[in-house]
């Protein structure tokens, strides 16, 4: 970890803290994902690897049809928790994929507050966030830091 | 098959101008509608965001050819983002400078060696403030991922 990524150990212990924190949104349901999404996604990120779209390459490649990439799972939670807890508010934001989004797929995204505390004078919560295929499986773990701007200034929760 | 001797190489500094059109194409492509990436002249950009480093980095800037990942057996295990700030907003020119900045090996769960490459890449804005850093995590299994198609993860 580089000496500038901010992580809950260089926290104050003590700093744990009690401030309103807003709830959760109910869950998002997203799908039945389809290639369309996937190639709509690629083409706003860049990454055009043909194994998400072209169905020759894939089963070439061994795989039964094209594939979500997955920064378009984790993308949808970055949409989630954005949401809930403002855009401009983010800080920190830790991927792991899981298992592979495939065509018909539909994903359940939510998430939940792991801690609330305060660094360098600001207050912040980490979240935990998932996204969940239909069968149970995990497609994507992320895990999220925001600042819980005071109420009443510009940076409230800027989703209306 | 990985190269080790890839650890510590950097590329060369790449420009990234963060621009409104193509925040509202990737939150519209992300499912948003979020009024802070959609509703503003200038608005901030989402979480994500910043794997449009793809229509950027090119040549020499992008040192993460020279892991020679092998793409039968590679994967994006982990992608991280940190913000020092609010994130990069529309309008900012940012400065940007990729290195390979870790390289490890651990046994897989199911056997055989993984291999695990981290890109980290800085963004500085127009004073040269450090704004956001980017770390993608690749690994290389030892065999084909089609084999063991739900598994990604490193543990």
């Amino acid at each position: 970890m580089s000496d500038q990524t901010v992580s809950p150990e260089t926290a104050d212990p003590a700093a744990s803290a009690e401030f309103a924190v807003p709830s959760a949104p109910a869950a998002w349901v997203v799908g039945p994902a389809t290639r369309t999404d996937f190639v709509r996604y690629q083409g706003a990120s860049g990454d055009m690897n043909p194994i998400h779209h072209d169905e020759e390459f894939a089963k070439g490649a061994g795989f039964p049809t094209p594939f979500a990439v997955g920064m378009w799972q984790a993308s949808l939670l970055g949409t989630y928790a954005t949401d809930w807890l403002g855009a401009e508010n983010v800080r920190n934001f830790r991927i792991r994929f899981l298992e592979q989004v495939w065509p018909g797929d539909t994903l359940t995204c939510s998430g939940e507050v792991t801690k609330q505390y305060l660094q360098d004078g600001e207050r912040r919560v980490d979240v935990e966030l998932t996204c969940l295929r239909q069968t149970g499986g995990k497609a994507v773990t992320v895990w999220a830091t925001f600042v819980v701007p005071e109420p009443g200034t510009d940076q409230e929760n800027s989703h209306g | 098959m990985a190269n080790p001797d890839s650890l510590g190489n950097e590329g060369t500094d790449f420009r990234m101008d963060i621009e409104r059109g193509k925040i509202r194409e990737f939150a519209r492509a992300t499912g948003s509608e979020n009024p802070a990436y959609l509703g503003t002249e200038n608005p901030v950009s989402p979480p994500t965001f910043l794997t449009t480093t793809f229509f950027w980095h090119d040549g020499d800037s992008n040192p993460w050819p020279t892991v020679e990942l092998d793409q039968q057996r590679g994967l994006h295990a982990e992608q991280e983002y940190t913000f020092f700030g609010p994130p990069p907003r529309a309008g900012q020119k940012l400065t940007c400078r990729s290195r390979i900045s870790d390289y490890f090996t651990k046994q897989g769960r199911r056997g055989g060696e993984m291999t695990f490459v981290v890109m980290t890449t800085d963004f500085h804005d127009e004073d040269g403030k450090l704004v956001a850093q980017a770390k993608m995590t690749g690994v290389e299994t030892a065999r084909p991922p089609a084999e063991d198609a739900t598994s990604g993860e490193d543990s």
